[in-house]
């Protein structure tokens, strides 16, 4: 295994030493080494299938190198970050730590002083190494995943930066871990927004994919409902009733100013064209509920849905070439899917007599939705192109709002089954079914932003 | 020396202030209690057909505020008497139907009144699609008031979806009462 010296990571920092140099490139600075055996971006887990068997990951606590207080401090809170990040993926189950034979804190973190043995005994099927050291705030983290019964260094990365950038650096490498294990970046370092009503009326608020940070992002005393993130994080879309009206409003969260598209009638349910400054909603200002494009500046492109009834709440497919959305004018509202070039549409969902709230899925392949049936809310998954669909949520109060994780392997949703609406995550399975966080009031609409790196 | 003068005075004051309370007292003692309302009238320097006129217009005042009262009691029925719908629907039932035609006779005996028709959802089903149902609700009422002769620009509507529920609630009977369009005079 090619490993880095000490020496030269004592160099990269020093190099790295001046904070405003940091900032001003913004950029974690990574050091790979290669592992001895080259992987292939082979999935270990197909995260589709429903029988998942969560594959144990044993985190021990990361070594301190220079062993100062800070860096002991530092050290244990990257541990713990990435030990929640893993566990909340679903398909990875982080050991008890009371089983472990050996502390690599203290005999070494790289593959010639870990005793394989000593893990596969235990049942560990992956370990992931940690060593930190941190000098006047800036730090260095070296991380290795292995795989103990391959007897292989799976991954191994050098993070250099400032401690207040440790998170971004754990989740770094968690996503590494879910693009070698699933084939895909994962969820760290998205951002799900969702409304809460803590302050008395519907507001906007941001949190991590884990629900921890919450921030508030608006702040209208009204109804504010619907957030829908652009592709690259950085505008968010909702309707308020600020104004009186429900308007359309497009915030860019860089500069926090808002684009207010205000047209008679409703101005609703906004949905990203992916990958562009555009997006999709419905506008009733000629009588009709129907969806349009609009640029992100606030400008009608053109009509996506001609028919008369309600149609609303468009949703993308990931190439942006359809829409799935609702629609009334078979009498009931049902599932459609739509085509962004010529309009033409056909009807996705005929199981019940009330599907709404479409989401797509970000392998293309699925749409989660809400069924009602006898007055019990329920999210369904359908595939893109019909057949049967499956119930994910069950005999647990009322469940709406379904949204896709960036790497489809989790959907969020808020749920009343614990009185007062809070927002839950399961797997794309329905599997795992947990509460995000708590927080006043009720929540819901959760959004959930693309995937860390795509920014 | 002053001070003798000065409290001498004001027990003079004092003791005429006395002398013409007493003779006050003394006169409306003697009034006449059988003089009657023309006496008194005339005492006031009134003449009967003043008083005839005066009469007159505090019936008509009482009969103002009768029709004021009555007014603002047709306008509260007009504002709270909301109109129900079916469960996903957005048609006039009949009763809907009935209080619409009493909605649009009060719209033309008070032609100078806007009015504000809101939608609303019971809570089941989805946040967004009940925007968009809410606002077919108040849009079949304005079309209905419309089609009674209420002019089009004296009619507004919004939808406010299942976000403003007039009743909390679990079952039918908070469901049905929250399925509504409300109206608001501007």
């Amino acid at each position: 295994m090619i490993l880095m010296t000490q020496n030269s990571g004592v160099k990269l920092m020093a190099a790295l030493n001046s904070r405003k140099c940091f900032l001003l490139c913004g950029l974690l600075i990574v050091v790979v080494f290669f592992p001895a055996v080259a992987v292939t971006q082979h999935a270990y887990i197909n995260i589709n299938n429903p029988l998942i068997r969560k594959i144990p990951v044993a985190i021990p606590f990361f070594k301190a190198f220079t062993g100062h207080e800070d860096e002991v401090g530092l050290g244990k809170n990257a541990v713990d970050i990435m030990s929640s990040a893993l566990d909340f993926t679903g398909y990875l189950e982080v050991m008890d730590r009371g089983s472990f034979i050996e502390n690599p804190a203290q005999k070494g973190i790289t593959g010639s002083e870990i005793n394989y043995k000593n893990w596969t005994v235990i049942g560990s099927e992956l370990l992931i190494t940690g060593g930190i050291m941190e000098q006047n705030g800036a730090v260095r983290l070296e991380l290795r995943l292995f795989d103990p019964f391959k007897e292989t260094l799976l991954i191994g990365k050098v993070y250099t930066g400032h401690k207040a950038d440790i998170k971004s650096m754990v989740y770094r490498f968690c996503a590494e871990i879910s693009l070698l294990l699933t084939g895909k970046l994962g969820v760290f370092g998205s951002r799900i927004a969702f409304v809460s009503t803590v302050s008395g009326n519907k507001e906007i608020f941001v949190c991590d994919f884990d629900g921890g940070n919450i921030s508030r992002i608006t702040n209208f005393n009204n109804i504010t409902m619907s957030p829908a993130w652009s592709s690259d994080g950085n505008f968010l879309a909702f309707t308020s009733y600020a104004k009186g009206n429900p308007d359309l409003y497009i915030r860019d969260l860089r500069s926090n100013k808002n684009v207010v598209f205000s047209k008679k009638g409703l101005n609703i349910t906004p949905a990203w064209l992916p990958g562009q400054f555009a997006l999709a909603a419905t506008l009733s200002f000629s009588g009709d509920q129907d969806i349009y494009l609009l640029t992100g500046s606030g400008e009608v492109k053109r009509q996506l849905t001609k028919e008369m009834g309600i149609d609303v709440s468009p949703a993308f497919s990931p190439d942006g070439t359809k829409f799935a959305f609702v629609s009334k004018r078979s009498g009931t509202p049902q599932i459609y899917i739509g085509d962004s070039g010529s309009g033409s549409s056909s009807r996705l969902t005929f199981k019940g007599s009330y599907n709404t709230s479409p989401a797509w899925s970000p392998d293309g392949d699925k749409i989660a939705y809400v069924g009602v049936v006898k007055n019990s809310i329920n999210i369904y998954v359908i595939g893109a192109n019909g057949g049967e669909p499956t119930q994910l949520t069950s005999g647990q109060g009322d469940n709406e709002d379904p949204s896709w994780s960036p790497d489809g392997n989790l959907i969020a949703f808020s749920s009343t089954r614990q009185g007062a609406s809070r927002i839950f995550v399961m797997t794309s399975t329905g599997s795992d079914q947990r509460l995000l966080f708590t927080f006043g009031g009720a929540q819901t609409d959760p959004a959930w932003s693309s995937a860390y790196g795509n920014k | 020396m002053g001070k003798k003068i000065v409290v001498r005075i004001m027990v003079l004051l004092f003791l005429s202030a006395m002398m013409l309370t007493v003779s006050c007292a003394k006169k409306s003692v003697e009034t006449d209690p059988s003089a009657g309302i023309e006496n008194q009238g005339s005492q006031d320097g009134l003449s009967a057909e003043e008083i005839a006129r005066q009469k007159a217009l505090e019936e008509e005042r009482l009969r103002e505020e009768a029709m004021r009262k009555a007014i603002a009691a047709e306008r509260e029925r007009f504002e709270n008497q909301d109109i129900y719908f079916d469960f996903d629907s957005s048609e006039l039932v009949p009763d809907a139907r009935m209080l619409l035609k009493e909605k649009a006779d009060f719209l033309t005996r008070n032609s100078g009144l806007t009015v504000t028709i809101e939608g609303h959802c019971d809570d089941r089903g989805t946040t967004e699609y009940n925007l968009a149902l809410g606002e077919r609700r108040a849009m079949s009422a304005k079309r209905y008031l419309q089609d009674l002769g209420i002019a089009e620009f004296r009619l507004n509507t919004i939808s406010y979806g299942e976000e403003r529920p007039v009743v909390q609630g679990n079952d039918e009977s908070a469901w049905s009462r929250n399925r509504r369009a409300h109206f608001v005079i501007r």
